[in-house]
């Protein structure tokens, strides 16, 4: 099967999966806190990334709680603002942003271009530790009289609300630099490591994904730094930037604002997109159905991405004619979206699918962010976009695409690498399980508030009127079935740590370079530098005979 | 004695990071990232432009009422030290590709010295805005302007020359890094990647005040 790529002495060389790895090279704390080693660090950004990623959807779980009811449920109006500016910093800046990236980015991206590590190792080490300390600092507003702004930092709200304002911005900040150098070691290595004969066109799609990913985290990310600086400036010493009534403009920081923060909405899914490709050309074990046009599909969305921040600000006060543009804009990203979506399909019609774990996620990843990316167009239409800003309309839309796409992604990735990375195999009765319990879930939390938000219901309120309470109590409901899905898939995976088969090398029969290795790979990943022969999804079936798929 | 041997010589402690196959691929993989670091430092800057222009349209009048509080002769020194630094700087680059010591050591004191000479320029021209009130927003104190908004244009002004001076204070330090790594013989054609990397960075600082002076100084 895996005649794709060949790899001189692997098979043969390890002669039992307790061969030296990367996992017991060396031993001790202070061996994974000074190591150099990608894998390593992407397992450190995992294991932190998954924290975060708990702690986000605890205040998730708290923020649905408390809409459990019209008035006051269980905590105050203060502690609700908190509860979702919270959910959502945490979620975005210290995990969606870092998380597919710096886990499972760090991980593959140098064996999948046969590299034996990335091209500045210590700095990447250094952008895991600039991820600590700036979450540190957004942590630290828990115990500093929290945020209240909303994770967006918008200026009336944060010059005018007390709490952790500045030790959250510089929070943020200091993981905007940590993303920054993530980003620029990824497209060093990419340029200049890549093993012989592995050109361009036979990368796998997940490393085109996460290239267009690193070209926004170098262009955006230092504008959003320099926001955050200004911001900081203008609560510490009031001079008159933003804040009005200096003669500031605090629509100038929303420009700002959104200049990084629309692209990083696509730092935050092209992973996604990438992992989906991974998964749905294994899985099927077909060739990508339009390689080339997947690949080009994720640069356009990047470009196109820096073009669009305007429709954010539809009702900000910018003028018509910016926002028709900023709206055609918007409409053009469909286009290379589309483009996936159906190369997707078509990949998997007719093909050999293995109804597995990484499949059951790709295929609900396929489901959820078809309706979050096509409600996006709603948002996108200027008429529209007047009666549905603002509401629940919005918050179910980009749930959709975040998690049911990018988190969706995620963890299906994450129980697709699983075995490479750790070397055990899990339950794929209980990981079918997690995937369809989300599945189940996240509809039931969302769909319903695509209705209240079309019905007028705004987001971030802490009341609503009475008639919206049996949608928001089926969403609360909902908000506990997504939990129980994490929580069945995070005891899946721990416990294959303990109780779990070893996993063979090529435990799904892919042909990109990480599945010719070792399981788990050795610290220097290849024994010999690999010499690439065919692309990473050359499969052989009778529908590639008749040339109907790319070449 | 063979070439080779000869390289050995030649900046003895330098050998390939285990990750790359060879020295050329280090060197543009290095070379690569100072660009791509460049490019963000560009970005970091093209946001204050983007407040400059903005506000200078919304308040022009007040702009250029604030921008003659600026000293012109100052910022023109200050601009004429940079340029001279950034030739030093280049000259320091290219004495470690020719294996002249000496000249490397030499050139990159008189780019240090060119850098401290700037920060003395600037903290003078500091005192005398800090003197007279001419501060951002709640901070500005001074009397007599017709317009309504110069504390903006100080916001401006100092958020941008302060960033700048930053940049200087850390081009400072790394450039004495590799003035120290340069006495310890660590440079030569084989290998003088670090002093091209700082010199990029340090042409990019001396670009940024070549936009700053004549848009904060002389347009207004």
């Amino acid at each position: 099967m895996a005649q794709g790529v060949a790899v001189p002495g692997t098979h043969e060389d390890h002669p039992s999966p307790k061969a030296k790895n990367y996992i017991n090279a060396e031993a001790g704390v202070w061996s994974w806190l000074t190591t150099v080693d990608h894998k390593r660090i992407g397992l450190m950004y995992l294991v932190s990334t998954l924290i975060a990623f708990a702690l986000g959807g605890f205040f998730a779980i708290l923020v649905r709680l408390e809409l459990l009811t019209p008035k006051k449920t269980f905590m105050s109006g203060h502690m609700y603002n908190q509860a979702f500016t919270l959910h959502g910093a945490i979620m975005v800046f210290l995990f969606i942003i870092p998380s597919v990236p710096g886990a499972l980015g760090n991980f593959l991206l140098p064996i999948m271009v046969g590299a034996k590590d990335v091209a500045f190792p210590k700095l990447n080490l250094m952008s895991l530790y600039l991820y600590w300390i700036g979450a540190l600092f957004t942590l630290s507003s828990l115990v500093l009289g929290g945020l209240e702004t909303g994770w967006t930092f918008y200026v009336p709200y944060s010059s005018t609300t007390g709490g952790a304002v500045i030790a959250v911005t510089f929070g943020v900040f200091v993981m905007g630099f940590s993303s920054i150098l993530t980003g620029l070691n990824f497209v060093v290595t990419i340029h200049k490591l890549r093993a012989p004969g592995m050109g361009w066109f036979r990368l796998p799609l997940f490393l085109w994904a996460t290239y267009a990913t690193s070209l926004v985290q170098i262009l955006a990310t230092p504008v959003l730094a320099i926001t955050l600086l200004l911001l900081l400036f203008e609560k510490a010493f009031q001079i008159g930037i933003f804040d009005p009534k200096l003669g500031g403009d605090p629509v100038l920081f929303q420009h700002f604002f959104w200049f990084y923060s629309h692209p990083a909405v696509y730092i935050m899914i092209l992973p996604g997109f990438g992992i989906a490709s991974e998964l749905i050309a294994v899985h099927a074990h077909r060739k990508v159905f339009g390689y080339r046009a997947i690949a080009f599909s994720s640069v356009a969305i990047a470009l196109i991405g820096f073009l669009v921040w305007g429709h954010h600000m539809f009702v900000s006060g910018q003028s018509e004619l910016a926002s028709t543009i900023f709206s055609a804009l918007t409409f053009l990203v469909a286009v290379p979206t589309g483009i996936k979506m159906f190369n997707w399909i078509s990949t998997l019609w007719r093909s050999s699918i293995a109804w597995t774990t990484p499949m059951a996620y790709a295929a609900a990843f396929l489901f959820l962010f078809a309706i979050g990316g096509l409600t996006g167009l709603f948002c996108g239409m200027l008429g529209t976009d007047m009666h549905i800003h603002d509401t629940y309309f919005v918050v179910a839309h980009f749930h959709y695409v975040m998690m049911g796409g990018t988190v969706v992604a995620f963890v299906g990735g994450l129980h697709h690498w699983w075995p490479k990375m750790t070397g055990k195999m899990y339950s794929d009765k209980l990981g079918k399980l997690s995937a369809l319990l989300l599945f189940v879930g996240f509809n039931a939390t969302f769909f319903p508030q695509f209705i209240l938000g079309s019905r007028g219901m705004p987001r971030r309120y802490y009341n609503y009127l009475d008639q919206f309470q049996p949608l928001h109590q089926f969403s609360t409901v909902g908000s506990w079935i997504i939990g129980l899905a994490f929580l069945v898939a995070l005891y899946n995976l721990l416990d294959s740590l303990k109780n779990g088969a070893d996993a063979p090398d090529n435990p799904w029969g892919g042909l990109s370079l990480e599945w010719q290795t070792a399981t788990p790979p050795p610290t220097e990943n290849f024994p010999v530098t690999p010499r690439v022969t065919h692309g990473p999804y050359d499969y052989s079936d009778d529908r590639n005979a008749t040339g109907a798929s790319d070449s | 004695m063979s070439a080779s041997a000869n390289d050995e010589k030649l900046s003895p402690d330098f050998h390939v990071a285990h990750h790359f196959d060879t020295a050329d691929q280090q060197f543009d993989s290095a070379r690569m990232g100072i660009w791509l670091f460049l490019v963000t430092e560009i970005l970091f800057f093209g946001g204050l432009f983007c407040a400059f222009f903005i506000y200078r349209s919304w308040y022009f009048s007040s702009f250029v009422e604030a921008h003659h509080h600026l000293d012109k002769v100052m910022g023109a020194v200050n601009t004429c030290v940079l340029i001279f630094s950034s030739l030093t700087m280049a000259l320091a680059v290219r004495s470690a590709q020719v294996n002249d010591k000496a000249k490397t050591v030499g050139f990159l004191i008189v780019t240090i010295l060119c850098a401290f000479g700037f920060l003395v320029v600037k903290y003078f021209e500091y005192q005398h805005k800090i003197h007279d009130g001419l501060l951002p927003g709640v901070h500005f104190t001074a009397q007599g302007f017709s317009s309504p908004h110069p504390g903006t244009f100080f916001a401006v002004y100092f958020m941008m020359t302060g960033i700048h001076g930053l940049h200087v204070i850390i081009g400072i330090g790394l450039i004495l890094w590799i003035l120290l790594r340069a006495q310890r013989g660590d440079f030569s054609a084989r290998y003088y990647a670090p002093v091209e990397g700082v010199g990029l960075y340090w042409h990019l600082v001396d670009l940024v005040w070549i936009y700053l002076f004549p848009l904060l100084y002389l347009v207004g």
